[in-house]
């Protein structure tokens, strides 16, 4: 029922033993392209971090093929529960680098109202993205209680829920996990063993070989894959959403990474991650793998990198330059969507916020800088 | 004397405390090699070992639990929750297991203990690192709680904590982590829980406030004294078990009154200040007591600055109460 040895496709030198992806040239290349997005975002905030124009960001290098993978496993009619480091999933499936860039500045047009850290994201189109929440495995119930709801309410729909190895240890975790169990609801649990919960290692997180095992406890499939293998995500994943389509229940995945990168913009991981295990899993570079796989179907030559790259990043640079442009939420966006109607004290205190500002001026930002 | 910011002020402490008694374990989030997220734990592990100090899987819960089976039985268990915000999965073991442990067990068992929070805005940090909770905990009968606001009063106050015999809720003003240096005593020395510091002396009008919000009402006095009215402030130090004798004393001396707490309004702590002078010394008021307070609304990001009490907020509500 459980298998630890990680299911991968793409061999080291980029060939397959005759898989079949189910996706086209044309989808293979989206999701190269996707990667390499991911990449270029990534690169510019944390230029636009140092540089002070946005407050913070999360790397994603190293786990991009494990986001694009699963993502490209659902149907945009399909729910996904994110956690922060998902970016891929969101411009997988359309989600346009301004619309993610209105977060990271918090302006008037980012979905939130500039009310989230960056990359809390939340989007409804062109696929349910949920709004994302920094306490972490708190989604996982509420994956569980909207599959549950599809099924109620007989909706040919599937929810991937996404979360760390350090998620893990969450009470949502447990709760989430073992009422799918009982519910057998279509929810497909993603875990993305990247190895680190900010500073602690993944083997300081549990005593378990791994995370697919404690799908027995909770009466599910558990499946361990190569989280740097586009290809084999992509088939574990598919998998598990057929099963769950067709009303066999929920399935557990680990999907064994490693983060390239800090925990953010703010740390440094050079303190804790040994530099011969990152020099490690430089080795297995999920976009050079799959770079690889494309090259040995003749879809992609060396000098495609730079130029696809270069591509990506024009996007993402107009895309930061746009969402600078716009100014801040109007200060009545405070006291707005607390209740769906603003009951008469928050009036009250919203107009003694205004009438303050006309008589002693505007409140002064302050310089405070986040610390992880 | 040493000058120290006040997150070195707690990393002393937590050193002090250790090398004083072999029983102070410090655990938590990223405590261990990488020293706290805020660099609180630093140095730690190196100096006392990974069985005094270390980092545990991610679990507020578990953290919170296990430290009240460590401290009744014989340990001095200091749990760091890397956020205040990310208290409320540890919300039960605080509030149905530590505080009530000597209650329901008639004295038998006890939890001796420090659950240590940043807490507050000021970092761009959105919903979800920057909120006040600590009127939820003040609601907590058999719990204590201490917020800091210099570096002197966070290492007194917090040995002080880890030598309680009760379990103290320590709350650390994120926001005035790195904001100032100042002078620290060397060694082992302790702030007495349960007693207020007066911070600026004044005739005319008494603020009340704590934490992070000291240095903006001491702006906000300043401002004030520069048109002739003469604040007091009263930085409370421990909000649970509050020092009332000391709150009323300091309210009757002005008779008017501002209570300043960057938490929520409704049900705030400046509530519990606003009742208690109310109900003891009303008729020794000039003016109606005033509040400055955050919004009853989630902690925004990029309008955190509109959110959280500011000089111009306190100095409005000063000039009020002085005028009536
Ligand atoms: C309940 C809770 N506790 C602590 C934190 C602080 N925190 C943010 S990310 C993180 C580590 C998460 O690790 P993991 O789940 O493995 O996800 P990764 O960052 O590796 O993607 C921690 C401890 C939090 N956000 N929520
Ligand atoms: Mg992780």
């Amino acid at each position: 029922m459980t298998a630890t040895q990680p299911v991968s496709v793409i061999e080291p030198d980029g060939t397959t033993q005759g898989h079949d992806p189910g996706l086209s040239d044309e989808g293979l290349l989206h999701a190269y392209r996707t990667m390499l997005t991911v990449r270029a975002f990534d690169d510019t905030c944390m230029k636009l971090q140092r540089a002070g124009r946005i407050g913070f960001s999360i790397p994603n290098k190293g786990i991009e093929a494990t986001q694009v993978g699963a993502a490209s496993a659902l149907r945009r009619t399909d729910w996904l529960f994110p956690s922060y480091r998902d970016f891929g999933m969101a411009l997988y499936h359309g989600v346009e680098p301004v619309e993610m860039m209105h977060n990271m500045y918090g302006n008037a047009r980012d979905t939130s109202k500039g009310r989230q850290m960056p990359v809390h994201f939340s989007f409804l189109d062109p696929i349910h993205f949920y709004s994302i929440s920094s306490p972490i495995g708190t989604h996982l119930p509420h994956a569980v209680g909207a599959a549950y709801a599809m099924k109620v309410r007989g909706e040919d729909k599937v929810a991937l829920v996404s979360f760390g190895d350090g998620g893990t240890s969450s009470l949502g975790f447990h709760s989430g996990m073992n009422f799918a169990g009982v519910w057998k609801v279509p929810v497909v649990f993603l875990c993305q063993n990247n190895g680190w919960a900010i500073s602690c290692p993944s083997e300081a997180q549990t005593a378990s070989d791994g995370y697919a095992v404690k799908a027995m406890a909770y009466g599910m499939p558990g499946v361990t894959v190569d989280g740097n293998d586009l290809l084999a995500v992509r088939q574990v994943v598919s998998e598990a959403v057929e099963r769950a389509r067709a009303g066999e229940g929920p399935t557990l995945i680990e999907a064994r990474t490693f983060r390239m990168g800090g925990h953010s913009t703010s740390d440094d991981p050079t303190r804790y991650v040994p530099a011969e295990l990152l020099a490690e899993w430089e080795e297995r570079d999920p976009v050079a793998r799959f770079e690889r796989y494309l090259e040995a179907r003749g879809l992609w030559k060396p000098e495609d990198r730079d130029r696809l790259y270069a591509e990506a990043a024009a996007k993402v640079n107009a895309a930061a330059k746009e969402a600078e442009g716009v100014g801040p939420p109007a200060l009545e966006s405070i006291f707005t969507d607390v209740y769906a109607d603003v009951p008469a004290h928050l009036r009250r205190q919203g107009q003694a916020t205004f009438d303050l500002a006309r008589r002693k001026g505007d409140a002064a930002a302050g310089d405070g800088e986040f610390p992880l | 004397m040493p000058t120290l910011t006040l997150v070195q002020a707690v990393n002393d402490a937590l050193k002090t405390a250790m090398r004083n008694d072999d029983s102070v374990v410090v655990f938590g989030e990223d405590v261990g090699p990488k020293g706290g997220v805020f660099l609180a734990t630093e140095g730690l592990t190196s100096e006392f070992g990974e069985q005094r100090c270390f980092d545990t899987p991610l679990s507020e819960d578990g953290i919170v639990g296990t430290a009240v089976g460590m401290a009744m039985n014989g340990l001095r268990p200091v749990a760091e929750i890397q956020f205040q915000d990310f208290i409320f999965p540890a919300f039960d073991q605080i509030v149905s297991e530590a505080a009530k442990l000597r209650y329901r067990s008639g004295g038998q068992y006890t939890a001796p203990m420090v659950v240590r929070t940043p807490y507050g805005g000021g970092i761009r940090g959105g919903l979800y690192h920057s909120q006040s909770g600590e009127a939820y905990f003040c609601h907590t009968p058999g719990l204590k709680v201490v917020i800091p606001s210099t570096p002197a009063d966070a290492k007194g106050l917090l040995i002080a904590s880890i030598e309680d015999p009760d379990p103290v809720l320590f709350l650390e003003p994120k926001a005035l982590y790195r904001a100032v240096k100042a002078e620290v005593p060397e060694g082992h020395y302790t702030t007495p829980l349960s007693t207020l510091r007066t911070v600026r002396k004044g005739t005319d009008v008494t603020v009340f406030c704590y934490g992070a919000m000291v240095p903006v009402c001491e702006k906000a006095a300043e401002q004030a004294a520069a048109s002739g009215t003469e604040c007091a402030i009263v930085d409370l130090r421990t909000l649970l078990p509050l020092d009332e004798e000391g709150v009323l004393e300091a309210a009757k001396q002005t008779g008017r009154v501002v209570v300043v707490h960057e938490a929520p309004r409704f049900c705030g702590f400046g509530a519990e200040i606003s009742a208690l002078i109310a109900e003891n010394a009303i008729e020794y008021m000039e003016a109606p007591i005033a509040r400055v307070t955050g919004f009853d609304t989630p902690f925004p990001n990029t309008l955190e600055h509109h959110y959280m009490p500011d000089h111009r907020r306190v100095l409005d509500a000063i000039e009020h109460v002085a005028a009536y």
